[in-house]
């Protein structure tokens, strides 16, 4: 039997400016390039396309609706707005303020594995 | 008795305790507080680049005690630049939209949905965590 150290799994959503494990962390939630999507579970990570990024209103709502599709658990961004805050609320899915630029989608992974 | 004053809404509180002027050639400094719904108007009105009327609506006023959060709050900011004072956050009469928590340790902040049960940072685990709306 495995006993992982940490409490639940879930999905965590890191938002990116890339597809790749170097690609910086994007602070904007909405509005940001990739979605990098990690699985505590079985350690996987993938890289969804943000559609909406360039969308002319909406963003953080539509961004919050792939969250509930795809099933996260938290989400780590720079900021959300307020209407993404409310849905995210609403589906209790955990938010997570980040206040740093310069920083790798793969370093923050490494930083949750500890 | 004057009427009660409703609270003001605030997003995230500010990242800061304050800000201290150098070289001014003074070492024990005034200071003007700026409160939080104050960080919040400016931050709102001319980092957001929102009108007032969304930032009011946002913050769960009307639109002219918008205007005077703000007015107050620019006040304040010039008063401290001209006379080289320290600027130090304090609540006012701010309320945090949500349950907000903050790290000790890695200094992140979170919330923590119903859903799950534990008390703990999100990024690095740790124990030592903050409610910061109190």
């Amino acid at each position: 039997m495995v006993f992982l150290k940490r409490g639940k799994q879930m999905k965590t959503v890191i938002t990116a400016t890339g597809n790749n494990f170097e690609s910086p962390f994007d602070r904007r939630f909405g509005r940001a390039a990739w979605f990098c999507v990690y699985d505590d579970q079985n350690q996987e990570v993938t890289f969804h396309e943000n559609g909406f990024a360039d969308a002319g209103n909406g963003a953080g709502t539509k961004a919050a609706e792939k969250m509930v599709e795809l099933k996260i658990g938290k989400v780590i961004s720079g900021d959300f707005g307020p209407k993404a805050k409310d849905l995210l609320d609403k589906f209790e899915i955990q938010m997570v303020i980040l206040q740093e630029d310069d920083i790798a989608v793969g370093d923050i992974i490494k930083r949750m594995q500890k | 008795m004057p009427r009660r004053r409703r609270l003001r809404k605030v997003v995230a509180p500010p990242n800061f305790k304050g800000y201290r002027p150098y070289g001014s050639g003074r070492n024990a400094v005034d200071y003007v507080e700026l409160f939080y719904e104050e960080y919040e108007a400016i931050k709102l009105a001319d980092y957001n680049l929102m009108n007032h009327e969304e930032a009011s609506s946002l913050m769960g006023i009307s639109r002219a005690t918008f205007a005077r959060i703000y007015e107050s709050a620019r006040r304040k900011i010039a008063q401290a630049l001209v006379g080289s004072l320290e600027i130090r956050a304090v609540y006012g009469n701010a309320v945090l939209d949500k349950s907000w928590y903050s790290c000790l340790k890695c200094h992140v902040r979170f919330t923590i949905p119903r859903s799950l049960n534990q008390e703990e940072c999100p990024v690095c685990a740790s124990k030592e965590i903050e409610l910061l709306n109190k």
